[in-house]
């Protein structure tokens, strides 16, 4: 985490402005902890942080291991929403909840965004 | 033309994010102009990915440069995102019809008609496609049209994505990127080697394990309902998972150039393949 906590705020900002989006958080990649949020009311940030920091742990292996390199952007679909997910190369998760119907290029790109200023 | 051509490269330059990329990349499809149309239509789709005409106009191009199993992508997207669309309806039936599915291209035929009854074009190839009306050839059902009802021709086979011998061949062999295993990482079919050529179905498969149950887990805390797939990016390639079954896990892996958005079609369909396979094996 190379960026001070103000930053934080603004990263999430990016994120959470656009239509569709429930929430987002930035999440210690190796803990699962959750660094910064802004979630609607009602999302459990501390255990979906854990989950998806579980998540990134297994794919990012299954990647290198399937040789297609380090983890960019994923995206868990569900019925009724989504679960974003960009990785820093400093180790941190940048996550964003997401309804159905929301512009998933658009939030990619907010997240990639965010990342940068989080480093 | 020519005018017309530089007027929208112009207004194009100007605001990348307009739509004139739409009627650009036509008139040059229809210009001949393969090339330069693919790269306007490609870089509108980049920036209007839920756009259905986008998709629509890429199609067109693919399939007069032949690229049938890419053209049906394409307008298999368009209808996922407009089911009504016209166009992908026509472009569809003109692959079935080409590959001399005659039931299907009529299906899809009627049901473009029913979205667009007035479509002259439309009522002409559907009885052309019935096989009882003159003069069909001129109906242009899909890209450019005039051949695509009078000589069905069979294609090769690696245009035709929805067989379901070829994703079984992919479930039995390596390589096809496909991989399908049980709730313990157990490979139940598949294999997967990594760029180098080495056989890395093991090691993918242990690190898998539990990622079902993970996803799972996470969108119920959500209350997103049930997890439909696992698209993620990366640095030489794209992976995308679904759950085929309740506890199985299929694992669709390719390299960079084909894009995200076509490999969650690829792997939807391997899913259902995977789906009756299991049920098969069961």
């Amino acid at each position: 985490m190379t960026a001070p906590a103000a930053a934080y705020g603004k990263a999430l900002d990016l994120i959470t402005r656009v239509r569709g989006v429930r929430g987002a958080m930035l999440v210690s990649a190796e803990d699962g902890i959750v660094v910064a949020e802004q979630l609607m009311e009602g999302i459990k940030g501390p255990a979906v942080a854990a989950l998806a920091a579980s998540l990134a742990t297994r794919l990012r292996r299954a990647m290198e291991a399937a040789g297609v390199g380090a983890s960019l952007f994923w995206h868990l679909q569900a019925e009724h929403g989504a679960l974003l997910v960009v990785p820093t190369p400093a180790g941190t998760l940048v996550v964003a909840v997401a309804e159905p119907d929301v512009n998933v290029g658009l939030v990619r790109l907010e997240l990639l965004r965010a990342a940068e200023v989080v480093g | 033309m020519a005018d017309e051509i530089k007027t929208l490269s112009s207004q194009l330059a100007q605001d990348p994010d307009s739509l004139v990329f739409l009627r650009l990349g036509e008139l040059l499809r229809q210009k001949g102009q393969l090339d330069t149309a693919h790269r306007v239509a490609l870089t509108g789709l980049e920036r209007h990915p839920h756009l259905p005409d986008a998709h629509d106009l890429y199609a067109r191009i693919l399939a007069d440069k032949h690229d049938y199993e890419r053209a049906f992508d394409e307008w298999d997207m368009a209808l996922r995102i407009a089911p009504d669309h016209v166009g992908a309806l026509k472009g569809l039936a003109f692959l079935y019809f080409k590959v001399g599915d005659v039931q299907q291209a009529a299906a899809h035929l009627e049901a473009a008609q029913r979205a667009a009854p007035d479509d002259p074009g439309v009522a002409q190839a559907l009885a052309m496609a019935r096989g009882d009306g003159p003069g069909a050839t001129e109906a242009g059902v899909g890209a450019s049209g005039t051949e695509a009802l009078t000589a069905p021709e069979p294609i090769a086979p690696a245009a035709q994505p929805l067989e379901e011998a070829r994703v079984f061949a992919g479930l039995e062999g390596a390589q096809e990127g496909l991989l399908l295993l049980d709730a313990s990482g157990r490979v139940l079919g598949g294999a997967l080697k990594d760029p180098s050529g080495r056989n890395v179905t093991e090691a993918v498969a242990a690190y898998l394990a539990g990622v079902s149950q993970e996803a799972a887990r996470t969108v119920k805390l959500l209350s997103l309902g049930k997890w439909t797939g696992l698209a993620a990016e990366g640095d030489f390639g794209h992976v995308h998972l679904a759950p085929p079954t309740g506890e199985a896990l299929l694992l669709v892996v390719r390299d960079r150039a084909v894009p995200m958005g076509r490999l969650a079609i690829i792997a939807q369909r391997a899913a259902l393949a995977a789906r009756r396979w299991l049920e098969a094996h069961a």
